[in-house]
This record gives C-alpha cells, sequence and structure tokens, in this order.
C-alpha cells in the first residue's frame, strides 16, 4: 500500500539553514548538513531542500552544496532554487539528487517544465506554485506569486497547475504563501480542489502546526505529501530551535486517516 | 569489491556512503577496465529507457558486463531503470534491452485500475515477497522501499519476480534470474530497509 509522505522542507539562505514566516523575516535554525542527518536518523520520507537565494540573486544553484546534501541524504531529496535549463537540472540530477523544483521559471515559461522532463524524466521534474489567499473586502480564490512572494501572476493557480502538469511535471508543490510560519494548520480547502483537479502526485506545503495539521491534510487529500517547515524545526511557544520529526508509531497515526485513499473522483465531489 | 557501474545516471555517492558505513569496500567504474576485479555489480539509473541503454552503449561497459554477468556469472544488482534496461524492451522508446531477465517494460497507463491513480508512482510502498530470496533476508515481514516510477517490469516467466508492490495492481518490484537480480524501487534512498537489502546483495 503507498504511504503518505511526510516531508521536512529546507530553507538555504546565505548558506544557512533558515526558517520564514510568510515568506519573510529569515531565522537562522542551523547547518543543512546537520539537519540532513539528523533527518536520516530520524528516517523522514523525503526531504525538499530550497535556496531561496538563488532565484531572487539570478545566481547558478550552489552545485557544490547540492552535491554535499545528496551524498550525506539517505532519503529522497527534491532541490529548488535557481533552476532554469534542463542543463541545469539534468546536472543537478547528476550529483544524486531525485527530483528537481522549478518555480519561477516554469511559471513564465511553461515549455521549460516539457524540456525538463525530456531531459530528465517526468518522475523528476516538480513545479512548486506558491499561492496567496486574496485578500480585501470582496476578494475570492487564490493568487500565484514568484520570487519569494514578491511578483503576482494573472494566472489562475488551479489553471496554472493543470497546465503544469499537461506540460510534463511529475509532481506540484502547492506552498501557501499566507500560512507559511503560521503553524495553524494547512489550507484544506486550497488543497482539497487541488486533489481534485490534478491527476498526478502532489504535495503540500505551508501552515503545519502540529501532527493533527498533517492528520487533517491526509483526511482531505489521502495519498499525498504532506510537507512541513517550523514544526519540524521548532519546539514550544518560544520557537527554540529543535530538529524533530515524528516516530513511526507517530507516523502511522498520522497517516492512518489518509491510507488507501489514492485519489478522490472528481464526480464524488 | 563491490563495483558501481557510473554510466552518467543515478545516485552513485549515495550506494558509495551507505557502503561504507557498513566497512564493504567499493569502487566506480567509469569505463571497461574498471570492471576488472569485481566481485559484485551494482547498476544504478534513472530517467528513460532508451537514455539508458543509449549511454550504456556509449560508456563502453556494455559488452563487458555482458560477459561478466552471463559468462563468469558475476552478480548484478539493477536498480529502477537499471532494473528496466535488464528487460528485452521497454514501452516507453524503442531500444533494446540487455534482455538478461525476460520480459517487457510496460506503462501503469496502461493498467484501467492503475491508470486512475496519480503518476508516477511515488512513494514509499510495501514490497512482498513472493519466493524466497537471498535479498530479502530480514525483511520478510516488513519492507518498505521508496519508489519513483511510471513503467514497470512484466516478467514473460513468472518465476523471475522475486517480490511484489501494489499501485492498482501487483507488479513485480523485484526480479531475479541466476545472478542477475533487479529492483524497482531505490534501495540506497529507503533507510534501514535498503540497507538490509544492500548488505544481503553484497553477500550473495
Amino acid at each position: 500500500m503507498l504511504r503518505p509522505r511526510i516531508i521536512p522542507c529546507l530553507l538555504i539562505h546565505e548558506g544557512g539553514l533558515v526558517k520564514t514566516v510568510g515568506f519573510d523575516n529569515p531565522k537562522y535554525v542551523g547547518d543543512p548538513i546537520n539537519a540532513v542527518k539528523i533527518f536520516n536518523e530520524k528516517e523522514a520520507d523525503e526531504l525538499i531542500v530550497v535556496d531561496i537565494d538563488a532565484t531572487a540573486n539570478g545566481v547558478e544553484p550552489d552545485y557544490r552544496l547540492i552535491s554535499d546534501l545528496a551524498t550525506e541524504c539517505r532519503m529522497p531529496l527534491c532541490y529548488g532554487g535557481g533552476v532554469r535549463t534542463p542543463e541545469q537540472a539534468k546536472r543537478i540530477i547528476g550529483l544524486g539528487v531525485e527530483k528537481v523544483a522549478i518555480s519561477a521559471a516554469a511559471v513564465e515559461d511553461a515549455t521549460l517544465v516539457t524540456r525538463t522532463a525530456e531531459a530528465v524524466g517526468r518522475q523528476s521534474v516538480v513545479v512548486v506554485l506558491d499561492v496567496r489567499k486574496r485578500t480585501g473586502l470582496f476578494a475570492t480564490g487564490y493568487e500565484v506569486f514568484t520570487r519569494n512572494g514578491k511578483q503576482v501572476h494573472k494566472a489562475d493557480p488551479f489553471e496554472l497547475a493543470r497546465r503544469m502538469q499537461e506540460a510534463g511535471a511529475g509532481e506540484i508543490v502547492i506552498n501557501s504563501i499566507d500560512r507559511d510560519g503560521q503553524m495553524k494548520g494547512y489550507d484544506l480547502q486550497l488543497a482539497s480542489q487541488m486533489r481534485q483537479e490534478l491527476r498526478i502526485p502532489l504535495t503540500f506545503l505551508g501552515g503545519a502546526g502540529s501532527h493533527q495539521d498533517i492528520e487533517a491534510l491526509l483526511g482531505e487529500c489521502g495519498v499525498v505529501g504532506a510537507s512541513v517547515g517550523s514544526l519540524f524545526v521548532f519546539k514550544g511557544p518560544y520557537r527554540a530551535v529543535l530538529i524533530n520529526y515524528p516516530n513511526p508509531e507517530q507516523k502511522d497515526e498520522i497517516c492512518s486517516s489518509g491510507l488507501g485513499d489514492y485519489f478522490v473522483e472528481k464526480s464524488e465531489c | 569489491m563491490i563495483t558501481i557501474v557510473n554510466y552518467g545516471l543515478g545516485n552513485i555517492g549515495a550506494f558509495v556512503n551507505i557502503y561504507k558505513r557498513m566497512n564493504i569496500a567499493t569502487k566506480i567504474a567509469t569505463n571497461a577496465n574498471d570492471l576488472l576485479g569485481s566481485t559484485h555489480i551494482i547498476l544504478p539509473g534513472v530517467g528513460a529507457f532508451d537514455h539508458a541503454m543509449d549511454l550504456l552503449s556509449a560508456s563502453g561497459m556494455r559488452e563487458p558486463l555482458e560477459e561478466i554477468t552471463q559468462q563468469d556469472k558475476i552478480p548484478i544488482l539493477g536498480i529502477c531503470v537499471g532494473m528496466q534496461i535488464l528487460a528485452e524492451s521497454s514501452d516507453e522508446g524503442v531500444a533494446t534491452g540487455l534482455g538478461w531477465i525476460k520480459g517487457r517494460v510496460v506503462s501503469f497507463a496502461n493498467d484501467p485500475v492503475s491508470s486512475a491513480l496519480p503518476t508516477p508512482h511515488m512513494g514509499w510502498n510495501d514490497v512482498k515477497q513472493v519466493r524466497s530470496s537471498v535479498l530479502f533476508k530480514g525483511l520478510e515481514t516488513d519492507a518498505r522501499f521508496y519508489f519513483l516510477h511510471s513503467f514497470y517490469f512484466l516478467c514473460a516467466e513468472s518465476g523471475n519476480a522475486e517480490a511484489h508492490a501494489n499501485y492498482g495492481i501487483n507488479f513485480a518490484c523485484a526480479v531475479q534470474r541466476d545472478n542477475v537480480f533487479g529492483v524497482q524501487f531505490h534501495p540506497e534512498k529507503s533507510h534501514h530497509w535498503g540497507a538490509i537489502l544492500l548488505k544481503n546483495f553484497a553477500e550473495v
């Protein structure tokens, strides 16, 4: 039986590991390689590492760091940050990374997704969509942003996600900007609507503040990825840095709500 | 000496690291000469079938591997696409596979049940042995591995299937014929379960 994936998401800023709130105020939480070692010991399902400087500064991915991370990592690794060409993706996969995440460059040019899938195989191409709930008196729905939440796009997030799926994405990560660092739960409405729209694996990021929040997401969406930032690096009300991950028993309990329910058919909703 | 075939695909470093932690010596082969003196061979791989066959042929290691594994009977373990190319052909491409285990690589999309599930098949799945196997020693009751693929190995001879996973259908996720082994999942990324399997292979 395929299981849901519980995935720590690590952000890299100026060579260190950070955690943001609403894509802002990066707080230093430690050394990336050390964090990978801890998640190895805890047998995390998968790891997402995003370099939040690469695209913003218009620089190449830090191949040295990626290589060090991939070699250390005993679980599947997804790298994102600064990837704009199939050649870069190929090089990163060649370093021993399982999946490459593209965001801004894919939103700007969907053919990049197709070309990257041709270069490294569809299974290794992840598109990250940063989504924010519209705010304001009469506002409804969601907007897509790129470049660490600084640039807004006109496209409807659901339509864009479908387009990415058609272009050849093997997985889509939906990252809620307004939930980032809030630790008050995932945006379940957004998650379930995305799950109904798409037929490729999906991962949701943004908002997990407790194991119950993850359980709620899996209960809503079945076998998907639940990615977690703050919850796995902070402990207690004062947000002391302590890397943690559910133990096997806790994981079974969290996942029990999502097991066996691979796909929610559109017609049932 | 366990030799890891580096023809440009797959996570070579991860295998080296896992064996290093077990104090098992490895070396990386990038050409035919490097294959000399191997006692075990690991054939990794990610990506598309044809690309993998092209790169393996271009590396100059295809013929020597054929000789070492088919005549000298040195154990070989194919992983992910490295497993798929052990088959005769794949629906993913037009290239001829190595054909060391009879069968064809087919798509989940062609099966009425599994085609309704998201593809690729991505994540941790249970692996159940269908016959006793040295590879799964110590993994009889609890085996969980990481999968990332859209195509799977359809054995021509069902006796070559060692273990099944279920994704809408039961499919062969571990195959074996004599000294040739293949696994669809990634043992190098499957924590202690993967380490046990790789240790078992080193002891074949």
